[in-house]
């Protein structure tokens, strides 16, 4: 009798543990093709809605300006800090000036350039990564692009003022993590970071570049699955997937979410922020 | 000199001990070996005497990690470090152990990069050596995690540090962790740089991907063996990319040191010596 009334009761549970409306897990190939959707907030969005100012500064003084990297000196509740974002474009003429957002090697040297500036005046810096990877073409391979990276990777890690990097929508490959050596890496909810887009790593294990789905969902790529994993420290939820329209209230949270990460690090002392920072790395 | 030294090994020792040569594949003896550049038959034993480079044509054949250490260092001299540190399958890729496992069989690998110390003309050195034969030299958890303790070690024993590049770029199957590696690695080598310590990178065929964009473009001095491919992007990607050809010799060894990107291109028999002179000019204890 008893063991029926518990039957009965475990059957009751089971039944309103039905009635509790689950949200639809957002699939991962759902994230991809969000993160880079055509409305999606670029990094000179998020730059022009978070901070006061923002001044440019071009070039790598080595060989020219790279277009699909933007960098400058930019304000923020009256602390200056630096900044720098990939930048994609809107249409095919933005996209052409802008190379997709894929670097080329002058805008990762550029990039360092402005950094090491950074680190000379004690600015912080925080990055904005937007990339479907570093750019693949012939000259691209002449001016060294793995060099390129692999110079960011190394001197980044010796940089004495606090990194934040926050992986805004598509965070391709070793071109994305050339800009997130940092303290601190953050992810929109509906962004991804990988080592390769989900095309050309079905390409490549399954020789079937079609099963993108299929390997965007085996990669682990969403914001969700890397904080699980201990590779990012911070997922900025999306209400509702990031556009140009509903971007106000997801920057204002971004920017008390920056001013945090400022405040926690101010006055650290240079040496721990390097130290935290390679410990960070050194446990993946 | 180097090659009367390199004769007296052959058969006998490659640097393992007699039980890692046994796990090896044994080549029968008389076995002829076509060179994949001028398509000339090679007796086996011509091209081990000749350090496994084309007699013909120079091509230099891709060689285990064993034979590399046999070649540039002193006998009997190498201890290998972390050669038990393996990687798992963080994202229970499936098949990927099984896959691994195999490999291990068959090449007398544990991962796809052998780490220790060596001695060259007497000057010791810490040493990593990447295999080809193990997923094609791809950089996941174990390799990272084995370059970066050499390093460590290295930084703090006051060692220079030689490495030996070969690597089809990122271990997919390890997914974001593979790319995690790249930082990792070279972020020990700006420790180990600081500490004014001096570090070759020795670029063989093939070096591509996330080791290009990390520790192997890296080098103090970078050296590279005559007609390696190396390049970041892969040449397929980047022809898909452009739709157009690509230049002759792209991506060789010979267009590295034209875009200046490579100090020097060695030749397998002028190796050791040439690691030697680098040692000596460059403080090693």
């Amino acid at each position: 009798m008893e063991s029926r009334m518990e039957d009965d009761t475990q059957e009751q549970m089971r039944e309103e543990e039905r009635e509790i409306p689950v949200e639809p897990e957002v699939s991962a190939w759902e994230r991809v093709l969000t993160a880079r959707g055509k409305d999606r907030p670029y990094a000179m969005d998020y730059i022009s809605a978070i901070f006061d100012g923002f001044m440019e500064l071009r070039g790598d003084r080595l060989f020219g300006d790279d277009r699909a990297v933007i960098g400058g000196i930019a304000a923020i509740d009256k602390q200056y800090v630096t900044v720098i974002g990939q930048q994609k474009g809107r249409n095919t003429k933005e996209n052409k000036y802008r190379n997709f957002g894929m670097m080329n090697p002058e805008g990762y040297r550029k990039a360092l350039r402005l950094m090491r500036q950074a680190e000379k005046f004690h600015r912080p810096i925080v990055l904005f990564v937007d990339t479907p990877g570093a750019f693949c073409g012939v000259e691209a391979e002449e001016r060294g692009q793995g060099e390129a990276i692999a110079r960011n990777l190394f001197e980044m890690a010796g940089i004495r003022v606090p990194i934040l990097s926050i992986v805004i929508g598509e965070g391709g490959s070793g071109g994305a993590l050339a800009l997130a050596m940092a303290n601190e890496v953050w992810m929109l909810e509906n962004s991804i970071y990988s080592i390769l887009s989900p095309e050309g790593f079905a390409a490549i294990l399954w020789k079937d570049g079609k099963r993108a789905e299929e390997a965007a969902k085996v990669m682990k790529i969403t914001a969700k699955e890397l904080k699980e994993f201990g590779i990012i420290e911070k997922v900025i939820p999306e209400p509702e997937p990031a556009n140009r329209d509903n971007m106000e209230d997801l920057c204002a949270a971004l920017k008390t979410e920056i001013l945090d990460f400022l405040l926690r690090y101010r006055g650290k002392d240079p040496q721990e922020l390097v130290e935290e920072r390679y410990e960070r790395f050194r446990k993946m | 000199m180097l090659r009367e030294r390199f004769k007296k090994t052959t058969g006998v020792f490659w640097g393992g001990t007699e039980e890692e040569e046994k796990k090896k594949p044994q080549v029968p003896d008389g076995m002829f070996r076509k060179c994949e550049s001028c398509g000339k038959m090679i007796y086996e034993e011509d091209l081990c005497e000749n350090l496994y480079c084309c007699p013909e044509c120079g091509k230099n054949f891709r060689i285990d990690p064993w034979k590399r250490i046999a070649i540039v260092t002193d006998r009997d001299s190498f201890e290998e470090w972390d050669g038990e540190v393996s990687g798992e399958n963080p994202l229970n890729f499936p098949d990927y152990e099984e896959k691994k496992q195999t490999l291990r069989e068959q090449t007398g690998l544990t991962d796809a990069v052998i780490t220790g110390c060596a001695s060259i003309r007497g000057m010791k050195t810490a040493i990593g050596v990447m295999s080809p034969d193990f997923l094609m030299g791809s950089m996941g958890t174990a390799v990272g995690e084995r370059i970066t303790r050499m390093i460590e070690r290295a930084t703090q024993m006051r060692l220079p540090i030689i490495l030996f590049c070969c690597s089809g770029g990122a271990r997919m199957q390890e997914g974001i962790f593979s790319l995690m590696q790249m930082a990792k690695t070279s972020q020990a080598l700006k420790r180990h740089d600081e500490a004014g310590l001096l570090y070759v990178s020795v670029l063989t065929d093939p070096t591509t991907g996330g080791v290009t964009a990390s520790f192997a473009m890296l080098g103090d001095v970078i050296l590279a063996e005559p007609g390696a491919m190396i390049g970041f992007a892969g040449a397929r990607v980047i022809r898909q990319t452009i739709g157009q050809k690509l230049p002759e010799g792209f991506q060789s060894a010979e267009f590295l040191v034209k875009h200046g990107f490579v100090d020097r291109i060695v030749k397998r028999e002028q190796m050791r010596k040439t690691l030697a002179v680098l040692l000596q000019s460059c403080g090693s204890c």
